[in-house]
């Protein structure tokens, strides 16, 4: 590298001009006969790598579909979950932002919250993979759980992000009440009548970051934004962060995910 | 520039066509052609979800640019190929990186001094203002500038790329594009770049004919003054 590096300084021009000319000059040739079979070989490969590659392309097209995307695409999302899983670290945390950033958070979805909700008798349902009830809670049992205020960068799966404050109870806490179940590979989240419902994996749940929301932007979070009590989580894409939570069930066994089912990725992490 | 042979070697008649892509570098550059263009394609229907960009008030690929194509708008499907031919881009283009470095191609692309000043000469003779072209190598000084610019590119939309992807696991690469929406935008504009780059590269190829096109196949060209077949 050195003498490399002497050349260029010391090369005059005309050194340089040969040098470059020497690029072409010096390159093996062949004879024209020779050349008549390479390209005969190299035009019947191409023609064939061309053919191969549309019918390649359009037969991925018509794989048949595991939740609405090829197969192959699926796993690969399957795949990426697995890489990623894997360098995942339960005390790295999110970059956080500063109060004067955040904003109320843009609507963006209404599947599961259409319905008006009576915030006077919601009670978090708690069940186990089976469905037995293994727990009923009230908004101030949640309340009396550690306050954990966070401002993140909310990110939406059409690509638009949102700096805002949400501030509840880290899932984790909560997940002391149920001891038994703190292992359990996935938790599902409902809403009541289980129009909307995800399944997150264990590492998410359990991170500092990941808390069962009742207020936002220093105030009681609105039934828009998933009153009275939602999960959010700078970790996953929005469709994850679940609003107007009725049913919290440990299981392990990969629950069924509303978006996943429609040809997102289930792990949907960021 | 017809070779000038010495007599003694006449007998065999070895120089009609001249080694000028090795295989290796035919194979990556035909292989990366279709997956960076299911890459733009799939990255579409990813930006039809949230258009977020526009110059003054020009919506940049509006509705009607999507439904001219036919391209049905569906942001899953976009997602599923992005990050399943994501990861045939990145291999194919460590693997070109590479090769390019254990073969020293790169001396034939990277450009040195002279060259970025030789550049603006080319575009001249190109543009049929200019008589003589700077000498050059295998590539003109244009040539060097933009091809290291698009390898550049295609590391920079790689990482923009898992910026954008993991912005939280991989936080500090984000942080580097000074946080999520920056690498958004840096994935973006590399994206017109490469378009644009295909538009010019193509013209440029066409202008160059086909023997020309035809060593980005075979590997070798014919030397000036022999048939074109």
């Amino acid at each position: 590298m050195s003498a490399e590096t002497a050349r260029a300084v010391t090369e005059s021009g005309r050194d340089r001009q040969a040098r470059l000319r020497a690029e072409v000059d010096d390159a093996p040739s062949i004879s024209a006969g020779e050349y008549r079979g390479i390209s005969r070989r190299s035009f019947l490969t191409a023609g064939a790598a061309v053919a191969g590659g549309v019918f390649g392309f359009y037969g991925l097209q018509k794989r048949p579909e595991i939740d609405n995307i090829p197969d192959v695409t699926r796993r690969f999302h399957r795949l990426n979950e697995r890489i990623w899983s894997t360098g995942f670290r339960d005390d790295h945390l999110a970059p956080t932002y500063s109060p004067a950033e955040s904003s109320i958070l843009r609507v963006n979805g209404r599947i599961g919250i259409r319905s008006e909700i009576d915030l006077e008798t919601w009670t978090l349902e708690v069940h186990g993979s089976d469905g037995t009830v293994l727990g009923t809670h009230t908004l101030d049992e949640i309340m009396a759980l550690p306050k954990h205020e966070m401002i993140i960068e909310h990110k939406c799966v059409e690509g638009w992000s949102q700096v805002t404050t949400w501030a509840g109870a880290r899932f984790s806490d909560f997940q002391g009440w149920y001891p038994k179940y703190a292992d359990t590979g996935y938790v599902a989240l409902e809403t009541p009548g289980g129009d909307y419902y995800v399944g997150n994996d264990r590492a998410t749940m359990d991170h500092p970051q990941t808390l069962l929301v009742y207020e936002m932007v220093g105030g009681p979070l609105d039934q828009e934004h998933g009153a009275p009590l939602r999960l959010a989580t700078p970790l996953k894409y929005g469709i994850k962060q679940l609003k107007r939570i009725g049913v919290v069930r440990f299981t392990d066994v990969q629950p069924a995910d509303y978006w996943a089912e429609r040809g997102y990725d289930y792990y949907a992490a960021l | 520039m017809t070779a000038v042979t010495d007599p003694a070697e006449t007998t065999d008649v070895s120089n009609d066509a001249v080694l000028k892509h090795r295989s290796g570098n035919r194979w990556m550059h035909w292989i990366n052609f279709p997956i960076l263009t299911i890459m733009i394609w799939s990255g579409l229907r990813i930006y039809w979800a949230n258009r977020a960009y526009s110059i003054g008030p020009i919506d940049l690929f509006p509705e009607w640019f999507n439904e001219a194509l036919g391209l049905e708008r569906r942001l899953a499907k976009g997602m599923a190929f992005h990050f399943t031919f994501g990861w045939l881009f990145t291999v194919n283009g460590i693997a070109y990186g590479l090769y390019l470095w254990r073969t020293g191609g790169w001396r034939k692309i990277v450009p040195d001094r002279e060259h970025l000043k030789e550049a603006f000469g080319v575009v001249l003779h190109d543009l049929g203002l200019r008589k003589t072209a700077p000498v050059q190598g295998k590539y003109n000084a244009a040539q060097r500038i933009i091809y290291t610019a698009v390898i550049l590119m295609g590391g920079l939309i790689g990482i923009s790329g898992f910026a954008i992807y993991k912005p939280i696991q991989l936080s500090w690469l984000t942080a580097m594009f000074g946080g999520y929406e920056g690498a958004r935008l840096v994935h973006f504009l590399t994206t017109m770049g490469f378009v644009l780059f295909f538009v010019v590269h193509l013209v440029q190829v066409g202008r160059a004919g086909w023997s020309n096109f035809a060593s980005m196949i075979t590997g070798y060209e014919r030397r000036n003054g022999a048939s074109r077949d």
